[in-house]
């Protein structure tokens, strides 16, 4: 029998839940879980500097590893300076435990120091919260978490610890860890039998078919699967900016990505597909455009594991419930027997049109004076072969990367795609290089983004956090610029960053190193460099202030109705 | 259309704020609510009235069930039908002999209990469709202005064989 506090508790549950890694940042109401930390040498605390970089941390360590990141903060401000990192971990369904602390149970709702009810104020953008009302929660709330937070459709959990359950002098007997059991949670895996059985027939009567993966392809761990359906039925693929790396980037059967920036080629094969073999996806209005012009053609597949997806703004004509991995299994046995096999001739001639569109060459851009972003990405594409963990921002950069930087693999891009939250990029860098020591973690971010977390400069210099740090510098914020100039008549409206601190001055003073690029022959030498250099390095790369994202998606159209070049 | 949305929750704190926050933050309308617990008291019955299409109700339904605090949700127009009651509690001026007179002959019509009396006011109960608390408090205002009017919002149970498992 071992007698334990609750903040001790707390700590050896994290331990048997297997957690190496916790981010945060103390305060009062979590002082006895700091202290109880002190004492454990199989969890490593990495401090932020702001709970927001600390919850994104998490965040970045669960894309890349596929593990549920963990972070620990105060009660009040430390709560809700998580709150954006949350939101956009609940909007990417991202495996994570947030706990924070409380003031005592006696004092909730008496408008105490450092109170806020951070259960009310989290509801709408978590999988799931606790508040504990004892020590004894604490294991239990934890364990059900961990769970809730990994399986079905993965997402954020917080765990609100109020002062008195972590009292180091109140003992209590340590739970052993047994199998989570939730008689009002039970995702299903498995798709119903006669619906994968159907899409099967489906897919092999196309003519016109075509694989469209998002996130869930991505957090299922559906890529071999995956690969093996686009094979056999030598689909054309597309992926949502959540599902980039579910199939190789650099395969020849993918178009890329599609929706709003999405490539031509991707955008007019969901247009004119007569099947669309959706694994994963939730046909947000990124990707639609609008839905009620959406694959006029196509008769729709739907694999989610969250029924609430299916139907919710795309009606699915043939809806499977179930994970995509598992679903892909069930779809790959009902086709191995071979007398489900799509006409060749027909797929020959879908492929004809598709490499049509595919010689419009969407994503050429012209080379001015000044740095173009889209070579940046290329640059730094060639320079990691292609093998890196990229985190990005939001906005321009974000866009450039997902169009000129094949992933291979997935959980490699980490980007905040649905709350698109600027700011990620850097924490989340920070998270993905913790999480995977040995692997080239490279951040891809714009002037503005860079300066939303720009304090976890210090986080790394403490932990040795080596992430590169690529800044596409345009001195303003591209996207909101490309939009004023495109549809208000070129109004800039406090868009332009004239007032930039000197980022390379700024990464010396933080005790790192880095250099500024303003010439397009010192772009490679300079990425060679940043890679090599032993430590974090920032280069400052000056590049096109009227660069635009294209091909771009036309309001209210069609998928098909693009912007395409600078005509 | 009307949808009355059954839900098996459990009896938890914060439990009942998650689907309600679920209809503000999607932007589904609550008619009416009621909740107490069952008799297995882990467990409560949540009953929703609201309005809006079958594809509305769908989303609302898949939504709800994706609470994890939430056991089972269904629809009683999407499952062959059911009953509905709401109960009506109300009080009444009584000032005149006429008017007390013509109170206890609706009561009697429409079988509503009165439940106290005093000198100056009746006490009355009623249950019934919402239909028909709609029409028994419509006709009570007829007589004269009424008090007060405490409505349940509405229940519902499966029609027949069927029934929501625990």
């Amino acid at each position: 029998m071992t007698m334990m506090s609750g903040a001790q508790m707390l700590v050896r549950t994290l331990e048997d839940l297997g957690v190496e890694h916790l981010f945060g940042y103390p305060g009062g109401a979590v002082l006895d879980i700091y202290d109880a930390l002190l004492s454990s040498s199989k969890i490593k605390h990495v401090l932020a500097r702001h709970e927001q970089g600390a919850a994104h941390m998490a965040d970045g360590y669960a894309r890349s590893t596929g593990k549920v990141g963990c972070c620990l903060v105060t009660s009040g401000p430390g709560a809700t300076n998580t709150v954006t990192a949350i939101a956009t971990a609940y909007m990417d369904s991202i495996p994570m435990v947030v706990i924070t602390g409380q003031v005592g149970t006696p004092l909730i709702g008496s408008d105490a120091f450092q109170e806020v009810d951070t259960v009310g104020i989290t509801r709408p953008i978590v999988k799931h919260s606790y508040l504990c009302q004892s020590a004894l929660d604490i294991p239990k709330f934890l364990r059900q978490a961990f769970y809730l937070a990994s399986t079905g459709r993965p997402g954020p959990v917080v765990i609100d610890v109020p002062k008195d359950c972590v009292n180091p002098q109140r003992l209590f007997e340590y739970p052993e860890p047994q199998e989570v059991k939730m008689k009002t949670y039970n995702p299903t895996l498995s798709g119903h039998r006669g619906q994968v059985k159907r899409a099967a027939k489906l897919l092999a009567e196309a003519k016109r078919p075509v694989l469209m993966l998002g996130g869930g392809a991505v957090l299922g761990n559906a890529k071999d699967k995956v690969r093996e359906v686009a094979e056999l039925f030598n689909l054309p693929v597309v992926s949502t900016l959540m599902g980039l790396g579910a199939f190789s980037g650099t395969d020849p059967n993918f178009l890329g990505m599609l929706g709003m920036h999405g490539t031509y080629e991707a955008n007019e094969v969901m247009d004119k597909a007569d099947v669309i073999f959706a694994i994963g996806v939730r046909f947000d209005d990124r990707v639609t455009n609008d839905v009620s012009k959406f694959c006029p053609a196509a008769t729709i597949i739907h694999v989610d594991i969250d029924p609430a997806s299916i139907s919710k703004t795309v009606v699915a004509d043939v809806p499977i419930v179930g994970d995509a991995d598992t679903v892909l299994g069930q779809f790959l046995e009902i086709v191995k027997d071979g007398s489900l096999r799509n006409d060749v001739r027909a797929i020959d001639t879908w492929w004809q049109q598709i490499n049509k569109w595919r010689e419009r060459n969407c994503l050429h851009y012209h080379k001015g004076e000044l740095i173009e972003p889209q070579e940046i990405v290329e640059a730094i594409y060639k320079a990691t072969n292609g093998k890196a963990i990229v985190a990005t921002d939001v906005g321009q950069h974000q866009m450039f990367t997902a169009l000129y930087y094949p992933f291979e693999e997935p959980h490699r891009l980490l980007t905040s795609g649905g709350l698109g939250t600027m700011g990620y990029g850097f924490p989340a860098a920070c998270g993905a290089k913790v999480g995977n020591p040995d692997e080239q973690v490279v951040l891809i971010t714009g002037d503005g983004s860079f300066q939303m977390n720009i304090q976890e400069l210090s986080t790394c210099l403490e932990f040795g956090i080596k992430v590169k740090i690529f800044i596409l510098d345009n001195h303003t914020l591209g996207m909101v610029r490309q939009w004023q100039r495109m549809f208000y008549q070129g109004r800039i409206s406090s868009t332009n960053l004239n007032y930039n601190p000197d980022f390379v001055a700024v990464a010396k003073a933080y005790g790192h190193n880095g250099e500024v690029v303003e010439k397009r022959e010192d772009l490679e030498a300079a990425i060679d460099r940043a890679l090599n250099y032993d430590g974090l390095y920032i280069v400052d790369i000056l590049c096109d202030t009227d660069a635009k994202v294209l091909p771009m998606q036309q309001a209210r159209g069609s998928m098909s109705d693009m912007f395409l070049g600078e005509e | 259309m009307r949808h009355v949305i059954s839900i098996l929750i459990e009896n938890e704190a914060g439990a009942l704020s998650r689907v309600v926050g679920l209809f503000s933050q999607r932007g589904y309308n609550i008619e009416s609510l009621t909740v107490a617990p069952t008799e297995d008291r882990t467990l409560s019955r949540c009953t929703i009235l609201t309005l809006g299409d079958k594809e509305e109700a769908e989303q609302i339904t898949k939504q709800l069930h994706k609470l994890v605090d939430v056991l089972r949700v269904s629809d009683l127009y999407g499952e062959g039908g059911g009953f509905e009651r709401e109960l009506v509690l109300m009080k009444m001026p009584t000032p005149n002999r006429n008017i007390r007179d013509e109170i206890r002959s609706i009561c009697e019509i429409f079988h509503a209990r009165i439940i106290d009396v005093t000198q100056d006011t009746y006490t009355i109960e009623y249950a019934g469709s919402s239909d028909e608390v709609d029409n028994f408090i419509k006709t009570l205002n007829e007589v004269t202005d009424i008090l007060e009017t405490v409505r349940s919002g509405v229940l519902g149970i499966l029609k027949g064989t069927h029934y929501m498992k625990k």
